[in-house]
């Protein structure tokens, strides 16, 4: 089992913590994982990704050229990825910033209203919480509990109330996959 | 055993340095290692060590050289174009037989190049890159746990040579997370008798011979005698499916990881093909890759750089067979795929048993 | 010969080695002016020097104590790491107008504006000795050298750089001072600055910067005498000789 999964989003929509939270919880169901972000010129609201391979041996690239499953949180990112995307691969889209959702026939397609779903919570910081939940109910290749259980690891400072709210937004996005 | 932690290549290598005794960081900021420096100006204070962000890295590893000469652990870190300016110090800490460590993440170039990974830096770092006759010790790792180990390591072993340790990594091993398992806090015993300061007699650290009765000849003999040592006692490398092999990758660091998926891809497809990965990039595992390369048909040197890691590699192989180079140049990375076409046609042009 | 009282003696701390400086050059008397005052302290095992690159790159040939011979301009950095991984030692960088003010100007200013708890002495005789005579940063203008040979002309090569005045620009330096050594009474005086440089030092004061105005009666041209009365003619008036700071007054 070998899975090349990219979030890509603007910077401040949370991309790379997502990714990280997603490696933890991969390495504590003991899988070999990578996380590699997009590094460059820092810029708030430029484009961000990161790109998370998951997999039963040593991860030999954590470089993706075509990703198995991409976490779309923009439009920018749509068009990026669309055309790169391996042939039957899976695509989650943040409908909340994505009107045209049409994609390349092969790809399979899942739609969430994620930035919608996590200003009703509380915060649209969870955006990238409610499209981690997605993920898991798309996937299932990491079950929902490895993610909340890793919450406190991925956000060692965090208070309980913050913990809360995301496991709200991880079960927010299982739930409410289109 | 201890848990797994997923870590940042660059924080792994510096928690790591600091659990193997390192108590002084001295640099100054340069992408793709900035981490390295945000780490250390957090955690160093916490174990009682000092961070300074210096003024250039050549105030760094000036900085390095004194508290290395006064027997502290201390290290620096830059990207590419930071360690270009910090080779005078090197070879200060060389000829003065100062252990220092250093670690470069490499970037592309030349010049200010751009901040995706590289390999390029190969030969500055293994033949020397400053001026006069000297050697540095150069470990290369492929993942973010050796990263860490080769970090933890090389206090000792620069220590152990008096000696400057550089770890060669790049922008990938870097900025990569992985699971990682860190090393127990080091016991470090009083600083060396040599060492300024620390000995009982008085210790003068210098790489300067004007006289004749200490002339230079002598002192660089001496160090040649020391590098003829390394030489001998450190030859790191690994065989990956190489018993079998028909074919040979030669690779290191990130590159090499890629290769080995590449390797078990084109195996499925019928292609005998193994990889001699070099660990100690200087000294360099001549002996070992001969040994490995005498009955292969073809060896393919994969590189992040351009005819840099295939110098070496004809040095040791001395032709006993045939060499082709996959070079990729200007800070960008191999992917999979490209490895096995580039090799899979080469050895059906060939006419070889290229099936599938 | 046991009733016999020695009024003088040279200091244990100077080496028996006779020095390659020229006659009549400044270094010698500053070289014996540190070695002294690192007896009278006691302080020899604890005093770790950090020579520069030019003239006084042998300084540990002549002052016997442990000593790090720095590349050229990065004394101050060196000293640091020293310093930073050795707070009981004593760290004294000894450095030329060269090594200190071209050079090892961003190193320079920088360990003082960090504060380093370390002594600078810096020797600044308005030329490069070692190289045999060329520009330095603080050469006057109109002065003769090799790479000025019809005198330092300030559009093409800039104005002298006062070190003090530089350095007394930043908050952090706890002790600047400049002064000469070109007669017995200024280099008493020069002397108890020195004391002091090193004292503030041992007392985790901060930085102490002490310059002081040397000759090089071989590349200005002149007999020892003749050099030493052009600093007064010439040399201060540019540079004036006085304190520009002294954390202690405060």
């Amino acid at each position: 089992m070998l899975n090349k999964i990219v979030l890509a989003g603007f910077g401040g929509q949370g991309i790379i913590v997502a990714g990280k939270l997603l490696a933890i919880s991969a390495m504590n169901e003991k899988k070999e994982t990578t996380h590699y972000p997009s590094y460059g010129a820092e810029m708030r609201g430029g484009t961000c990704s990161c790109s998370v391979v998951v997999g039963d041996n040593l991860i030999a690239s954590p470089i993706i050229k075509n990703p198995d499953i991409a976490l779309i949180f923009n439009k920018p990112s749509k068009e990026k990825y669309e055309p790169l995307m391996r042939h039957g691969g899976i695509m989650i889209l943040n409908k909340s910033l994505i009107e045209d959702t049409n994609l390349r026939g092969d790809i399979k397609k899942y739609l969430i209203k994620a930035s919608e779903i996590a200003e009703q919570l509380g915060s649209v910081k969870s955006t990238n919480m409610v499209m981690l939940g997605a993920f898991v109910k798309a996937t299932s290749i990491i079950k929902l509990d490895a993610i909340i259980n890793s919450l406190t690891i991925a956000f060692p400072n965090a208070k309980e109330k913050a913990i809360e709210l995301n496991i709200r937004a991880l079960e927010a996005g299982y739930n409410n996959l289109e | 055993m201890k848990d797994k932690i997923l870590m940042k290549g660059n924080e792994a290598l510096a928690e790591a340095a600091i659990r193997g005794g390192c108590r002084y960081y001295f640099g100054y900021p340069i992408t793709p290692q900035n981490e390295v420096p945000a780490y250390m100006s957090k955690r160093l204070p916490e174990v009682g060590g000092v961070f300074i962000q210096a003024e250039s890295e050549t105030a760094s590893i000036n900085m390095v050289y004194g508290a290395c000469a006064s027997g502290a652990r201390a290290m620096t870190s830059s990207s590419s174009p930071g360690i270009s300016l910090m080779q005078e110090g090197i070879s200060y800490i060389a000829g003065s037989e100062v252990p220092a460590v250093i670690i470069n993440v490499m970037r592309g170039g030349p010049g200010l190049g751009n901040i995706s990974p590289s390999q390029a830096d190969y030969l500055q770092s293994v033949k020397g890159g400053g001026h006069g006759d000297y050697n540095v010790i150069i470990f290369a790792p492929s993942t973010v746990q050796e990263l860490a180990d080769y970090a933890y390591d090389s206090f000792d072993v620069a220590f152990k040579y008096r000696n400057p340790v550089m770890i060669l990594a790049d922008g990938v091993l870097g900025q990569i997370s992985e699971g990682v398992i860190l090393p127990e806090f080091k016991e470090i015993k009083d600083a060396p008798e040599w060492a300024l300061g620390k000995g009982k007699e008085r210790n003068i650290i210098r790489s300067l011979f004007l006289n004749p009765e200490d002339r230079l000849t002598t002192h660089n003999i001496h160090l040649q005698e020391k590098y003829r040592r390394i030489e001998k006692e450190i030859q790191y490398f690994e065989e990956y499916k190489c018993e079998d092999a028909e074919y040979l990758i030669v690779a290191y660091g990130t590159t090499s990881r890629i290769c080995k998926s590449a390797i078990d891809n084109m195996r499925n497809n019928g292609i005998k093909i193994g990889l001699f990965r070099p660990i100690s990039l200087w000294p360099f595992p001549y002996a070992k890759l001969k040994e490995n390369a005498a009955s292969k048909e073809t060896l393919f040197v994969v590189e992040m750089a351009y005819n840099q890691l295939e110098q070496d590699v004809r040095i040791g192989v001395e032709g006993a067979a045939p060499i082709e180079r996959l070079n990729k140049l200007g800070g960008s990375v191999f992917n999979e795929e490209e490895i096995i076409d580039f090799i899979s046609n080469s050895i059906t042009l060939k006419g070889n048993k290229y099936v599938g | 010969m046991s009733d016999k009282k020695y009024l003088y003696k040279k200091t244990a701390v100077l080496t028996d080695k006779s020095s390659h400086y020229c006659p009549g050059c400044s270094h010698g008397l500053v070289h014996k002016m540190l070695a002294e005052i690192i007896e009278e302290f006691g302080i020899q095992k604890k005093t770790i020097f950090v020579a520069p690159v030019g003239c006084a790159v042998l300084l540990y040939d002549y002052i016997d104590c442990d000593t790090l011979e720095a590349a050229h301009g990065r004394a101050p950095a060196s000293a640091t790491g020293i310093k930073r991984s050795n707070p009981d030692n004593v760290v004294i960088a000894y450095q030329g107008d060269g090594d200190l003010l071209a050079i090892g100007m961003a190193e320079t200013i920088h360990a003082a504006n960090r504060g380093e708890n370390i002594t600078v002495i810096f020797i600044n005789n308005a030329i490069y000795g070692m190289t045999g005579g060329q520009m330095a940063p603080t050469t006057l203008v109109g002065q003769k050298t090799l790479t000025t040979p019809l005198g330092r002309n300030p559009s093409n090569e800039g104005y002298p750089i006062g070190a003090c005045e530089l350095l007394n620009t930043l908050t952090a330096p706890y002790f600047i001072e400049r002064c000469k050594v070109n007669s017995s009474k200024t280099a008493i005086y020069t002397k108890k600055v020195l004391k002091k440089a090193i004292t503030n030092q041992m007392n985790n004061k901060g930085y102490s910067f002490v310059e002081i105005l040397s000759n090089c009666n071989t590349n200005w041209g002149m007999t020892p005498l003749d050099a030493n009365k052009w600093i007064d003619e010439n040399v201060e008036k540019i540079f004036p000789v006085k304190n520009f700071r002294d954390g202690d007054a405060k």
